[in-house]
């Protein structure tokens, strides 16, 4: 292991996340907040420490894909501890583990709260809460990547550890070229979003967060009924840019780059719109004939499912009152998740196609024993090691999901509510059904369940892999 | 630049990590998809699986942005077609590997049908160096500059010789000779010598020379020159043809000891001068028995970097003749120039060389030209720049009131067919071949020899 590179990158992010602090504090100054202006000591303390760490150029730059691993993961563990700090200090989230809760949520782009009554939170806070959100969607890594350039050809294994996806690539040759495309891109949307967003009268800061939380697909509200106390334009705004940054970048890149052929060549971007209007189209027919709803609105239904789906959690009604049918087509798309290369959670429509095709596969050998045939993503094969690590995945995800069931059992609430709980935090959606519907929180879980929750959405947000190797004593040995 | 790289062979990585390492933006192209990897993993590289020579698969490689494709696949027919094919959908520069004889007999109509920018031949490159440094015996290193009027020579300071303990300073004056000792090279350490600086008894040493000179620069230094007559080549590839058809035309007799029956009497049909060995050259007795104790001159050049090694060990002891080896495969440098194989020679570094030089010369740049370029090794190139117009605060400027960088050495001046080497009075003029040395890599223009 080469520790050095990997202190230096880690102190490379605790500066960005220090210089990242500053804009909470802004917003403090600017709404008058004593609390708020917390945010600027605690940045100085952190860029020192940041510097501390990174004074030192290491010698050796080489690092292999153990030591990517390890750097995201830690990466991600040092920055949410950090951010979690102003909560504790100002007292406005007392418990340090329901604050690390509230800030995992922000970077990992849950969306899950602990908050009781949001909107009595200062400005400044719930300013940092949201922009958490849109620092972890594109990935903390990638936008130090941006910034300077880490030790040549082997940044790729950063990227990978942190970037979704069952392949990860890159757009133009250099990495930080790479990165750089990947943040403008981010950069425009958002800004495009928030041009929109204010022209329908929304005020600066909703707007500000909102965006936030679409981009990241987060879902941080600054209001306590989410979504539903704003108007119907605003809402449709939102709804259509989940769906966009729940696609695939390397879409829009290919758009940019005019290559329409390749762009809506990939398959999976086409799935992911065949299984939005499919979910849309499931639960319109449920409301009508079951729900007994006479037109059931198509706002609002298309804006939950945008919003399960590509992981925001955002809501304008309480879909916890739909009908059953409804509720487990929202919880299907929990799992498929968004486009792998964007910044959603869940499985991916990438995996689940590469799943359905390995299925066929298999099936079509049932009928014809000596068939051969490969599996083909856009046109291209896919490697037996990437179908195979897309399969380990979906073994692990399982086995963390039944492992954190298993253990916010023991708080005592119903099954509904705990195994929407470890969907929602699993897979980066924010709210789940039941107890820990919409309209409610995860505030009453125990300490404990809380902790696995943070574990399930860092390692939901990281794809598991990374966290995992966290865990693995071979990890840390010398010679292992 | 973009540079779109066919083929990660054993040239095609070499390429990609050198091109990488001067800031070019590289995508490589390769059908075998574990080779790719290995490179995404260690370069900071772009890569696309596919056949190199197809459309579809060089579009979104994006041709049609590249500056520059190189194929260096294993196959003649594959890289000349990517070159057409790049050439007609990209309008970019094209370099391909060809290697096969046929073809490169008619390299010229082809280069000029296909639009190819320039062609390499590795056997062939290998095998002029070889032939180089076999009519030079005593010394272990030959690159030619300016048209091949200087040269750079590197030699091994013998126990006795009379450079061990000199001064560079005082090299100039005691040997007599229009001479600059440019490199020194102790442990697997390279230097760019200061004139304080003194030379050692087992460094190699690398000088400028004039081509005129040289034979009394070599008398002077004590090396012996006796010229080399006999030259037995063990292995008899492309790469030995190549060689014995340029040593024939020398006049130096040529031995080839080839394993397989159907190749020696090609061999035999083709170079009716050569006299062809058919048997093992890893077998003692056949070696001895045919006289490598005795040769001038022993190439080890099978396909087996291993066995090479091991010949001309074996060479080494028994033998007081010049060894060249060829190693192509293995990269353990460090432990490989430590031992006592004469001359290493590598095709895929040369022709790494040949085309990196001509990715610079065909960067624009205002005020000169990369005329030639050699790595002396992974860390120090010797670099010839033609000042082709007046570039700002260089030309005319006495040389020591430049700021010249601290890695750098300005070795030699060739002005109007005169070779000099300049001191502090001297400045640098329009029109001169301006030899420099330097532990900064990637320079491409005379105006980045100064510090910035």
């Amino acid at each position: 292991m080469n520790y050095a590179v990997i202190w230096y990158i880690i102190g490379c992010v605790i500066r960005v996340e220090a210089i990242l602090m500053l804009l909470p504090g802004i917003v403090g100054v600017i709404y008058g907040e004593k609390s708020g202006l917390l945010f600027f000591p605690l940045a100085v303390v952190f860029y020192l420490l940041g510097h501390l760490l990174c004074r030192k150029k290491p010698e050796k730059t080489r690092f292999f894909a153990r030591e990517g691993y390890v750097v995201v993961s830690l990466s991600w563990l040092v920055l949410s501890i950090l951010g979690a700090v102003p909560f504790v200090l100002s007292r406005t989230i007392p418990n340090p583990v329901d604050a690390l809760f509230e800030i995992v949520s922000g970077f990992t782009t849950t969306g899950a709260s602990i908050l009781t009554d949001v909107e009595a939170m200062p400005k400044a806070y719930l300013f940092w809460r949201s922009f958490s959100h849109w620092i972890g969607g594109m990935g903390i890594l990638v936008f130090v990547l941006v910034l300077l350039p880490i030790a040549g050809g082997q940044s790729i294994h950063l990227i990978r550890a942190e970037s979704t996806g069952p392949q990860v690539g890159k757009l133009v040759p250099r990495m930080q070229r790479t990165a750089k495309y990947l943040y403008s891109m981010y950069f425009v949307l958002s800004i495009v979003q928030l041009v929109l967003l204010l022209y329908f009268k929304m005020p600066l800061f909703d707007a500000l967060c909102d965006v936030f939380g679409t981009a990241g697909t987060g879902g941080f509200g600054v209001k306590g009924d989410s979504m539903a106390g704003y108007s119907a334009a605003i809402q449709n705004t939102t709804t259509i840019f989940m769906l966009v940054f729940g696609i695939n970048f390397n879409f829009f890149f290919y758009l940019v780059s005019r290559r329409f052929r390749a762009a809506f060549g990939i398959e999976e971007v086409r799935w992911y719109f065949v299984i939005f209007f499919a979910a849309c189209l499931g639960i319109f027919l449920n409301l009508k004939f079951v729900g007994g709803e006479a037109e059931p609105s198509l706002r609002h239904i298309t804006f939950q499912v945008s919003s399960v789906m590509t992981s925001t959690g955002y809501s304008t009604l309480d879909f916890d009152k739909w009908p059953e049918f409804s509720k487990a087509v929202l919880v299907g798309i929990m799992f498929t998740g968004a486009c792998a290369g964007s910044t959603g959670g869940g499985i991916k429509v990438a995996r689940f196609v590469l799943y359905t095709k390995q299925v066929g596969v298999k099936v079509a050998a049932l009928i014809h024993p000596r068939s051969v045939r490969v599996v083909k993503m856009d046109g291209q094969r896919v490697d037996d090691s990437v179908l195979s690590t897309c399969n380990t995945f979906f073994i692990i995800y399982s086995f963390i999901f039944a492992a954190s069931v298993f253990i916010l059992s023991w708080d005592n609430m119903d099954f509904t509510t705990n195994f929407t709980a470890v969907a929602a935090t699993l897979n980066n959606i924010g709210p789940g059904l039941a107890g820990v519907g919409p309209a409610k929180n995860f505030a009453e879980y125990s300490n404990l369940s809380k902790l696995v929750m943070v574990f399930d959405m860092l390692a939901g947000r990281l794809e598991i892999f990374p966290m995992l190797v966290l865990l693995i004593p071979a990890t840390w040995k010398k010679n292992g | 630049m973009k540079i779109i790289v066919v083929g990660c062979g054993k040239v095609g990585s070499v390429l990609a990590e050198q091109l990488n390492k001067e800031d070019h933006e590289v995508t490589v192209i390769d059908s075998n998809s574990d080779k790719l990897e290995l490179m995404l993993e260690r370069l900071d590289v772009q890569s696309y699986m596919g056949n190199g020579s197809s459309y579809k698969v060089q579009m979104s490689a994006g041709v049609k942005q590249a500056d520059l494709l190189i194929a260096v696949t294993s196959k003649d027919e594959t890289n000349l077609l990517s070159c057409l094919i790049a050439r007609k959908a990209g309008n970019c520069h094209t370099i391909a590997r060809v290697r096969d004889f046929t073809y490169y007999d008619e390299i010229n109509f082809i280069k000029d049908e296909l639009g190819l920018s320039m062609y390499v031949n590795p056997e062939y490159e290998a095998a002029r160096e070889i032939a180089r440094l076999v009519q030079v015996p005593s010394a272990m290193e030959l690159d030619v500059f300016a048209k091949g009027r200087v040269n750079m020579v590197g030699i091994k300071v013998e126990e006795r010789s009379v450079l061990d303990g000199m001064r560079i300073l005082d090299v100039r004056t005691k040997i007599n000779g229009n001479i600059l000792v440019c490199i020194i090279e102790r442990g697997g350490e390279v230097i760019i010598p200061k004139g304080q600086d003194f030379i050692r008894k087992g460094d190699n040493v690398s000088f400028i020379v004039p081509i005129s000179e040289m034979t009394r620069v070599f008398q002077r230094i004590g090396a012996v020159t006796k010229p080399i007559k006999n030259v037995m080549i063990a292995g008899g590839g492309t790469i030995a043809y190549y060689l014995a058809v340029m040593l024939k035309m020398a006049r130096v007799n040529v031995k080839i000891i080839e394993r397989d029956k159907a190749r020696c009497e090609f061999l035999s049909e083709q170079l009716s001068d050569a006299i062809i060995i058919h048997g093992d050259a890893t077998n003692q007795e056949l070696l001895l028995e045919e006289g490598i104790s005795t040769t001038d001159a022993f190439v080890s050049l099978t396909n087996m970097d291993e066995e090479n090694i091991m010949l001309s060990l074996y060479a080494n002891e028994i033998s007081q003749a010049k060894l060249i080896t060829k190693v192509n495969k293995i990269t353990f440098n460090n432990v490989i120039r430590n031992l006592p194989i004469g001359s290493i020679i590598s095709p895929k570094n040369i022709i790494a060389e040949r085309i990196i030089r001509y990715v610079r010369t065909v960067k624009t740049t205002p005020g000169s030209n990369v005329e030639t370029l050699y790595r002396i090794n992974e860390n120090v190139e010797a670099i010839e720049f033609k000042v082709k117009n007046a570039v700002k605060n260089i030309v005319d400027i006495p040389i020591m009131d430049l700021k010249i960088r601290k890695d750098l050495l300005i070795c030699a001046i060739n002005r109007k067919n005169k070779f000099f080497t300049p001191n502090g009075k001297d400045t640098i003029q329009t029109g001169d071949l301006v030899i420099v040395v330097t532990s900064c890599l990637g320079l491409n223009d005379l105006s980045q020899i100064i510090e910035e």
